[in-house]
């Protein structure tokens, strides 16, 4: 445990900084940057066939400029595959965080009995892998070996396929609503402990109800985070792939290019076009820093209105 | 912390001495002796290997699974361009011509005269693309047949269909009498499948004329196929829903599903996921498109390829017939990997066997099954059937769930391979 020798003359001290920073800038350069750097170059580059295209001579790589960017524009199922996971989207979104939002608040809430239980219930199916809950949900989602279907049709109450064409957006949003929930109450609650219990008392002796307490002292400190959670969940809905993956063979309701990301992995490794899909992930990529940018700057003034205050 | 970094510092050192020695392990011993790693996903292949390797102690043969079917063509694919293929890989039919494109898999023909002769020309057309070059042995095939629920045809009085129109009117008799049964159901995740029963009604997605590809994925018998069956899923005489789901296989044991056409190693399927209904199938030979005939196609089959990058050609090629042709190797195969073997002397000496235990009460399983297997349709695989598959499971996907006719997502796939091959540049006739 010998301590460090302080470093000696200007030069030195001047490098220490870089020092520091090095392990953080040559991991970033070696696993962010690089890697980007290679799907841009590969997106610029296509396979060329001659002939039968057999044996050694029969294909080559070259350069192909923008044409893979072309493409990927030109193909309807991209955009049908972006218009599916904004529909999606608008339903995941203010639904998960609306959940979250009211368990937060009602968890926050003074009188409130089995906080602790109540909490890591609403918090556990986020542990849970998308992956292995998919295959539950759509276990529970076929007709033919649901159990809720067997009661409803025991009851002879109607009962809805949610394998369909429309319907499976509602078995989607249920997965990610589900599994979502969790995290997002628990980053607001996390919030709501945060604030003083003086702002509180202050207001209670005022005469303010509880519900006007979580409406004008609680939500406006919430502001921040539920935009910061509002910015991940519109995030992890561009870069929906799991859920759709896991029940695509289960189902015709889901096809193999059912959001962008499934696209992207389906022209890589089932079709082997890794130009085209590195090009695709450019554009996913564009986008989603775009939009990113564009949410954060219509609520900009409302996000950090706490700070500049 | 010294003694910390110590610690550590004897971690890397092991690790890397670990790598090492691995990797010398991988460049072969010096003494002579010939090592070769073979990817393969049979199960039972390390016994069957174990044979060889006793009886050539200079050619030693490592079995390494890495996955099976469209997996381990990427794998290999990847591995490949990196450098490190295998020396022996175990590929899918339908894979063969893709990796042959893309250079992956040897060209076998200065070994294989002698070994040609062990094999059916329906086999050996998958391992050639109908040119001169041989890229692998045949090992199994997948002829297709019919497998049905003996017990309840018996129970429900239903005639076992000798052509395709009696299973449509066998079908629509379920329809009417049983509600909650289908004949069976059609398939939009396994192309496969589709494949076969196109090859059956006689259809060639792919040929080589001369230096140029022919592809008519939608040729006439392929839209007869879809035809059939997009009218049977509109009746609702046959299920639209896929395969190799939690459903599927509550059907098969519920007997909700009372037939499945499917290949030689169905008994496999079944009895893993059907266990219960042991003694209640039987095998037919597939429904005709004529009456009389006896043609049927494949779904599934593998054969054993030697990998381009491999300094151990000759060596390989020897063990990749030897494992397919020698009588000790296909008879272990059966008994050990329950494949149907590709090699005619192989299926002969297997006919006059027992069948598989979960159809002990069908004695002349396998006659039959040789005997069906001669009707097996020759194929040749085009160098993007991933393509074509792939839009097989969307087009068909969508079709099931709109309600539009298959032929329509026939005329998808047709399009989706033919302007994929255009794009790459493959020489093409029309």
């Amino acid at each position: 445990m010998s301590p460090a020798r302080a470093p000696s003359g200007r030069l030195a001290a001047r490098l220490v900084p870089y020092g520091f920073l090095a392990p953080a800038i040559v991991l970033s350069g070696l696993l962010i940057l690089l890697p980007i750097a290679y799907t841009l170059y590969l997106s610029v580059r296509r396979i060329e066939v001659f002939g039968l295209g057999l044996g050694a001579e029969g294909r080559r790589e070259s350069f192909t400029g923008l044409s893979n960017y072309q493409s990927a524009v030109t193909d309807p199922e991209l955009w049908a595959g972006t218009l599916r996971i904004g529909i999606y989207g608008l339903m995941v979104v203010p639904l998960m965080l609306g959940l979250a939002l009211v368990f937060a608040l009602v968890l926050d809430h003074h009188r409130v009995r089995f906080r602790q239980v109540s909490r890591i219930v609403i918090f556990l199916p986020y542990a849970v892998p998308a992956v292995i809950a998919t295959l539950l949900w759509g276990f529970l989602y076929l007709p033919e070996v649901s159990p809720f279907h067997q009661t409803l049709e025991a009851l002879g109450l109607p009962s809805v396929d949610l394998m369909g064409q429309e319907t499976v957006f509602v078995a989607l949003t249920n997965i990610a609503v589900w599994g979502g929930t969790g995290f997002n109450m628990l980053v607001l609650y996390t919030n709501l402990r945060a604030i003083s219990s003086d702002l509180y008392e202050a207001a209670r002796i005022d005469g303010a109800s509880e519900l006007q307490i979580a409406l004008r002292i609680k939500l406006p400190v919430l502001t921040p985070a539920l935009i910061m959670t509002a910015l991940f969940s519109m995030i992890s809905t561009l870069q929906v792939f799991s859920e759709p993956v896991t029940l695509s063979p289960l189902s015709n309701a889901v096809s193999t290019t059912w959001s962008p990301l499934m696209k992207v992995y389906r022209d890589a490794f089932v079709r082997d076009d890794i130009h085209l899909a590195a090009a695709t992930s450019v554009i996913i990529a564009v986008i989603t820093l775009a939009l990113s940018y564009a949410f954060l700057r219509l609520v900009q003034s409302r996000a950090f209105a706490q700070e500049e205050r | 912390m010294p003694v910390a970094r110590t610690a550590l510092g004897t971690g890397f050192a092991a690790g890397a001495l670990a790598l090492l020695t691995s990797c010398s392990m991988l460049t072969g011993a010096d003494d002579g002796t010939v090592e070769l790693t073979f990817w393969s996903w049979a199960p039972g292949i390390e016994e069957v290997v174990q044979i060889w390797n006793e009886a050539n102690p200079d050619i030693q043969v490592t079995v390494s699974d890495q996955g099976a079917g469209e997996e381990v063509v990427t794998k290999l694919l990847t591995a490949s361009q990196a450098g490190h293929p295998p020396d022996l890989v175990q590929a899918e039919y339908q894979a063969l011509t893709t990796l042959a494109a893309r250079d992956t898999v040897a060209d076998l023909s200065a070994y294989t005269t002698e070994a040609e002769e062990a094999f059916h020309q329906s086999e050996w057309s998958q391992v050639t693309m109908g040119t001169d070059s041989v890229y692998a042995i045949p090992q199994d095939s997948g002829p297709m047949m019919l497998y049905y629920r003996s017990d309840l045809f018996d129970e429900f009085g239903l005639k076992v269909p000798q052509t395709w129109e009696e299973f449509a009117e066998v079908g629509r008799q379920v329809r009417d009498e049983h509600p909650g049964h289908h004949i069976t159901s059609f398939s939009s995740t396994d192309p496969g499948w589709f494949a076969g029963l196109a090859q059956q009604a006689g259809a060639t997605w792919w040929n080589t004329r001369g230096d140029a590809w022919e592809v008519s994925v939608d040729d006439e018998p392929t839209l007869r196929v879809a035809e059939f069956w997009g009218e049977l899923v509109e009746e609702d005489v046959v299920s639209g829903r896929p395969m190799y789901t939690p459903e599927w296989n509550a059907a098969l044991n519920d007997g909700s599903l009372l037939t499945w056409p499917s290949a030689i190693w169905a008994p496999g399927v079944l009895s893993g996921n059907a266990e219960d209904t042991a003694g209640d199938w039987s095998m037919a030979p597939l429904p005709q498109w004529e009456e009389g005939e006896r043609t049927t196609g494949n779904w599934g089959g593998s054969a054993t390829a030697v990998a381009t990058g491999t300094s151990h050609e000759e060596a390989a090629t020897q063990f990749a017939i030897w494992l397919n042709t020698s009588p000790e190797a296909t008879e272990a195969l059966v008994l050990r990997s329950g494949i149907y073997p590709a090699a005619t002397e192989a299926k002969e000496e297997l006919a006059v066997s027992r069948p598989p235990e979960f159809f002990a009460h069908q004695e002349d399983f396998y006659e039959q099954a040789a005997q069906i297997s001669e009707g097996a349709a020759s194929v040749t695989w085009g160098p993007n059937v991933n393509i074509t598959y792939s839009s097989y499971e969307d087009a068909f996907a969508a079709a099931i769930s709109d309600g539009t006719p298959f032929t329509e997502a026939i005329t998808t796939m047709h399009t989706d391979t033919l302007s994929d091959m255009e794009n790459k540049g493959f020489s093409l006739t029309s």
